[in-house]
């Protein structure tokens, strides 16, 4: 995969110190994600997985994710999320999470419930897993079963929600929102104060990967957004008065914002994911720009976050263009998501067109026009017969 | 508020030595809290069995330059609480 290989890099000490690129300040990989697979027993709507992901390589093995951990954590990072795909697929995840907390990382299982039990809950939990995140496609059976295209998802969520709790794991449930069930908010927050939630994401869906294939049919009006944020609003006051400490975060969608968001805390500085294959990326949705990014088969994670082409690509701010370039907020955004803008402008070098500034915001507000008009195009499911669509139109 | 409570975590944080932070830091879901070496100090003694006068006494014995830690120590217990970081048991 990539041209340096392992050999030049294990064997010879020339070779191997000479970079791809000239190195540019980077932070420690504080943040791992490691996705270790594809496979999900869901196909929800707005997965941040690949559209081509049925293309993928073979899975890492289990000594090579080991591999993965140790050398992230020598590196620093501390963080550790086990995600997918939906990660209890795969047999070895309990080998993964005790090798996890033996190596002193914080460890987050990321999952949908499904495949989950009274049993493997115990089992991880005497593993050293620290917390769980769950999550809902909504707070009603109808509607989540919709979404995630499985008629019993909901029932074993609450199950295994209750039981995360049961076992004393502090539990993050994750909501994505979208325009079919964020005029629910205040069930769904009633629902995570029921089962015991310690913290709560209410995130609107972000348009990367199967969400922005199906953008049009996810994306809310402004005035469901403003109502959603004032109820969330609503009840933080309440429980705080009421002495629950539980948090709620609402995550805006950033296309009703006027600035960008500092994607990834900028490109390759504090996040790591690795990709069931093995490639290593700066962020989850990067792997669809037309950068190579190295593969952790081929060469050492300390070489791949400081010396590879793909993750010196977007470091700094000296490759950026006009209005960024000149831009007196370029520290504080780093001119937005890169895939965002290789998504709706074409060059992942441009302004993020979220950014008012951006000669593509017309994009941007035009998509906002789009979610005032309820549309009935029925949704593109994240499953492998759609994605071989995707692989053979690429 | 006595000297003979007794603090322990909140489950929800886990306190380690990180090398590369070289520091005590706090982890929690999907975060980190990098300490100053004197918080550290006492967090690290908290254990959910010793007392707030023992862990002063601990400090003391470990710091024996210092002077009396024993306002230090209670000042940052009342931190640690608000940060729901600790509980008194």
């Amino acid at each position: 995969m990539n041209r340096t290989g392992s050999v030049s890099s294990s064997l010879s000490p020339v070779s191997g110190c000479l970079p791809d690129v000239e190195p540019k300040p980077a932070g420690q990989p504080l943040w791992l994600l490691a996705e270790l697979t594809y496979k999900c027993p869901l196909q929800c709507p707005y997965c941040s997985n690949p559209l081509d992901f049925s293309a993928s390589g073979q899975e890492l093995s289990t000594e090579q994710w080991v591999q993965v951990l140790r050398q992230a954590r020598e590196m620093g990072a501390a963080q550790l999320g086990f995600s997918g795909g939906e990660p209890l697929t795969r047999p070895d995840l309990n080998e993964l999470i005790q090798e996890a907390r033996h190596l002193g990382y914080y460890s987050n299982l990321i999952t949908s419930g499904l495949g989950l039990n009274e049993r493997k809950l115990e089992q991880f939990r005497a593993s050293g897993l620290d917390h769980i995140q769950v999550s809902f496609q909504a707070s009603d059976a109808e509607v989540n079963n919709m979404l995630a295209g499985s008629a019993k998802a909901f029932e074993q969520k609450l199950k295994m929600a209750r039981e995360v709790k049961a076992n004393g794991y502090p539990m993050v449930l994750n909501f994505v929102t979208h325009r079919h069930n964020i005029d629910r908010i205040d069930r769904i927050i009633e629902l995570c104060v029921e089962l015991g939630a310690d913290y709560v994401e209410l995130a609107t869906c972000q348009y990367y990967g199967w969400a922005f294939e199906n953008r049009e049919q996810l994306m809310p009006s402004r005035a469901q957004l403003e109502r959603a944020e004032r109820i969330t609003n609503e009840y933080r006051a309440r429980l705080e008065a009421a002495g629950n400490p539980i948090k709620l975060i609402f995550v805006t969608p950033d296309y009703y914002e006027e600035r960008p968001k500092g994607c990834m805390n900028g490109w390759g500085q504090i996040f790591l994911t690795v990709t069931p294959d093995g490639t290593a990326l700066p962020c989850h949705s990067a792997r669809q720009l037309p950068v190579q990014f190295p593969n952790v088969k081929d060469r050492s994670l300390e070489d791949i976050w400081y010396r590879s082409f793909g993750f010196n690509k977007y470091r700094g701010d000296d490759w950026m263009k006009e209005p960024c370039r000149s831009c007196d907020e370029k520290g504080k955004d780093f001119g937005g998501c890169r895939c965002q803008a290789y998504m709706l402008t074409g060059d992942a070098a441009n302004a993020d067109p979220v950014c008012s500034k951006s000669a593509h915001h017309g994009k941007i507000l035009q998509a906002r026009s789009e979610a005032e008009v309820p549309t009935d195009t029925p949704m593109t499911f994240r499953n492998e017969r759609n994605s071989r669509v995707f692989c053979r139109s690429d | 508020m006595s000297v003979q409570r007794i603090p322990g975590f909140n489950p929800m944080f886990r306190l380690q030595w990180e090398k590369a932070q070289d520091s005590y830091v706090l982890l929690y879901p999907e975060g980190m809290i990098k300490l100053n070496p004197s918080a550290g100090e006492i967090l690290a003694r908290v254990d959910g069995q010793r007392s707030e006068a023992e862990i002063t006494a601990a400090l003391q014995q470990a710091f024996p330059d210092a002077d009396s830690l024993a306002g230090d120590v209670r000042e940052f217990m009342e931190v640690a609480r608000e940060q729901n970081w600790i509980r008194f048991l």
